[in-house]
């Protein structure tokens, strides 16, 4: 039976919250198993150092992913090389598994646009901050790769939310209409800001919104980050295979939960009880995969410490490299609105020129 | 010479499409009708059968869902050419223009880049129902990133369309309807492209410039010959690109005559006239005579049709808006 045949209301598991197994371990080698936890753990320290950060004033508002490394890590670790991800603004920990590096993200929370140039070869599509609207992006994308025949596939993220939002039905739909090497990955973590998760919908599940549009929809436990690999490469697979059996695009529910605030300038304690959090973080991913990579004797104590230093050091390392970065030079306010700046626009950015030489600096940056 | 063919506007349009499908096979046209219909005003007529479904594309009826998706298509090199049936729904896709449209080169520093093109009529005086007449150019050319060209001719058409179509970046390529088939023009059966963001001069004149675009520019030249044969000589500019606008073209007109009118279909209130009139103050201040006179429909929602010819400037309106421009 194909793992998207089952009930949309019974995720698919690999571990307990103990780690102990309780489905089909994916066919991973031991290097590849200690990558996920290793990514986990830099992203989770990552998400840390970021918020710290913001606390200190060294970066913008930024949106914490701690708690959600199982279904970003897993999910990401399944693309292939050619494969493509298009993010909404939470993906940070997915992003690093493609090859963006830290820094650019970092840069981008930072306010640089320069952080949100993918370097060539890493197959990321921007960041999108209104919700759901990278969703046809990804069905427009994966269509033109089903057009010319590459068949890359498309993984697409987006929140509980956005299932909400007009785009995300209408790029599902079309993609399913249009039969699209696209995976829709909705990062379930059951609050869009203050919003609780059955305020979105009345459906039971968000999986079986997959049947309105005639595609597959499967949930999985989001905490899991095996099941969350499984599911994820079964998924891509499908969309890959034009002689697939099976319609080509999935949604995938990966139920999760946000440990922290939506944003750095957001208070969970607002709209949800520290009960409610303390049982989800018994659900942890990243415990939960190390036991069972201790009791597969894949990792031992000294293998973990040796992990948490490495992550430490290449935050840090992130951290100066993207705070070494000198502020852009203003003329690149107009760079990248076109190809070839118009007239007018060339007018201005003279303008601004003399007036930066005949005022300075100090007559932009005054209190 | 290469051969001509005796075209209307929207068949002018239909010419463009085909003749740049055929010259790049990344050239797509998608939207509501499209295909096998040929597109509710005849666009596309043929094309189905010419390119095939793959490149003909009917979509489901969901104008986000067609932008954002053209958007990701470009982003990957495709060169899409969605249509929005009526310039008047493309609201529930307005989001995907401005948030991602206009901004997805800069947003990504030039790595994604949107050779993308979107079609739509627009305009009123076809006794269409609600909701299909009105002149919103103003919301797309207030928006960096996008471009927006409207055509006046036959042979604009084709020509802008080429040109929109092969440019690196957005354009919004807005047709008026009202001129759809209005009048014919010999159009060259070889692609060729007119610029994007250059004035044309359709009569010359020394007494008054008279700036217009789109479905105004033929009751604009109606006035002025009505207007010469009262001894007022008006220079006529049909803008065709509203984003970006051809300054030199508008500041030259105004050098040579000190007074201007502007005429667009558009409501007055925030609308192109407003930027034309502070472009000459600007930049020719001292050699204004009159104040600009905009010649303009109401800040009114459009009314439905059996009013519609009082909120559409006329020949007469025009005429009397250069004659307080040019008595002053």
């Amino acid at each position: 039976m194909s793992v998207f045949d089952r009930a949309y209301d019974d995720p698919v598991r690999v571990l307990d919250e103990d780690g102990e197994v309780v489905g089909d371990v994916p066919d991973l080698d031991d290097e590849a198993l200690v990558d996920i936890y290793r990514h986990m753990r830099l992203a989770r320290h990552f998400d840390g150092r970021a918020v710290s950060l913001q606390r200190q004033g060294r970066m913008g508002t930024y949106p914490p992913l701690s708690g959600q490394e199982g279904a970003q890590i897993g999910s990401a670790t399944a693309l292939a090389e050619d494969d493509w991800m298009v993010p909404s603004y939470r993906e940070h920990g997915a992003a690093l598994v493609r090859g963006l590096p830290l820094k650019q993200t970092l840069l981008y929370w930072m306010g640089h646009e320069a952080g949100n140039e993918a370097p060539e070869g890493v197959n990321v599509f921007p960041v999108a901050v209104p919700i759901a609207s990278q969703v046809p992006h990804a069905t427009g994308a994966s269509w033109a790769s089903k057009l010319r025949g590459t068949d890359e596939a498309f993984l697409c993220y987006f929140g509980d939310g956005a299932t909400s939002e007009g785009d995300f039905h209408e790029g599902v739909n079309f993609a399913g209409v249009f039969d699209t090497p696209t995976v829709f990955f909705c990062n379930n973590n059951q609050w869009a800001i203050s919003v609780p998760r059955e305020r979105q919908t009345r459906s039971a599940t968000l999986a079986q919104k997959a049947e309105a549009y005639g595609i597959d929809g499967v949930q999985v436990d989001g905490m899991d980050p095996l099941a969350v690999y499984s599911v994820t490469t079964a998924a891509l697979e499908k969309a890959r295979d034009p002689e697939a059996d099976r319609p080509r695009p999935t949604l995938i529910e990966a139920i999760q939960y946000r440990f922290g605030a939506h944003t750095t300038a957001d208070d969970p304690t607002v709209y949800r009880d520290d009960d409610e959090v303390e049982r989800w973080k018994a659900k942890d991913p990243i415990p939960r995969l190390e036991a069972y990579l201790r009791a597969e004797g894949i990792l031992d104590d000294e293998r973990v410490a040796e992990i948490g230093t490495a992550v430490e050091e290449r935050v840090a390392d992130a951290i100066d490299e993207a705070e070494a970065v000198a502020r852009p030079a203003p003329s690149e306010l107009f760079e990248h609105a076109y190809a070839e700046l118009p007239p007018e626009l060339a007018r201005q950015r003279e303008a601004f020129a003399a007036f930066r030489e005949t005022h300075g600096d100090e007559a932009f940056l005054e209190e | 010479m290469s051969d001509t063919q005796n075209l209307t506007v929207v068949q002018a349009v239909r010419d463009g499409l085909y003749s740049e499908m055929r010259e790049d096979d990344d050239v797509l046209v998608l939207g509501q009708d499209v295909g096998k219909n040929g597109g509710v005003f005849r666009a596309t007529e043929g094309l189905f059968d010419e390119f095939g479904g793959d490149r003909v594309v009917d979509t489901p009826l969901a104008e986000s869902g067609i932008v954002g998706c053209a958007v990701g298509m470009a982003a990957m090199g495709l060169r899409p050419v969605p249509e929005i049936q009526f310039s008047g729904f493309m609201y529930p896709g307005f989001d995907q223009i401005v948030s991602h449209m206009a901004r997805f080169r800069a947003r990504s520093r030039g790595r994604f880049t949107l050779p993308l093109t979107l079609r739509a009529p627009y305009g009123g005086g076809i006794r269409a129902p609600e909701h299909h007449s009105e002149s919103k150019e103003a919301f797309y050319a207030h928006e960096a990133g996008l471009k927006v060209v409207i055509p006046s001719t036959p042979y604009d058409a084709k020509g802008l369309l080429a040109a929109s179509i092969r440019d690196p970046d957005p354009v919004i390529f807005l047709e008026p309807k009202l001129i759809y088939r209005a009048f014919r023009d010999e159009v060259p059966e070889e692609p060729y492209t007119v610029p994007i963001g250059e004035a044309a001069t359709r009569r010359e004149g020394d007494d008054v410039a008279v700036f217009t675009y789109g479905a105004m520019t033929r009751p604009t030249l109606e006035a002025a010959e009505t207007l010469a044969e009262e001894g007022i000589e008006c220079e006529v500019v049909d803008l065709r690109t509203v984003s970006p606008l051809d300054r030199e073209a508008i500041i030259d007109a105004f050098e040579r005559t000190g007074r201007a009118v502007v005429v667009h279909e558009a409501p007055k209130t925030g609308g192109l006239a407003g930027e034309i009139t502070a472009i000459v103050q600007e930049e020719a201040l001292l050699y204004q005579e009159a104040p600009v006179k905009r010649v303009t429909g109401f800040d009114v929602p459009y009314p439905l049709y059996a009013l519609e010819d009082y909120y559409l400037p006329t020949a007469t309106r025009i005429e009397e808006g250069i004659r307080e421009a040019v008595e002053f």
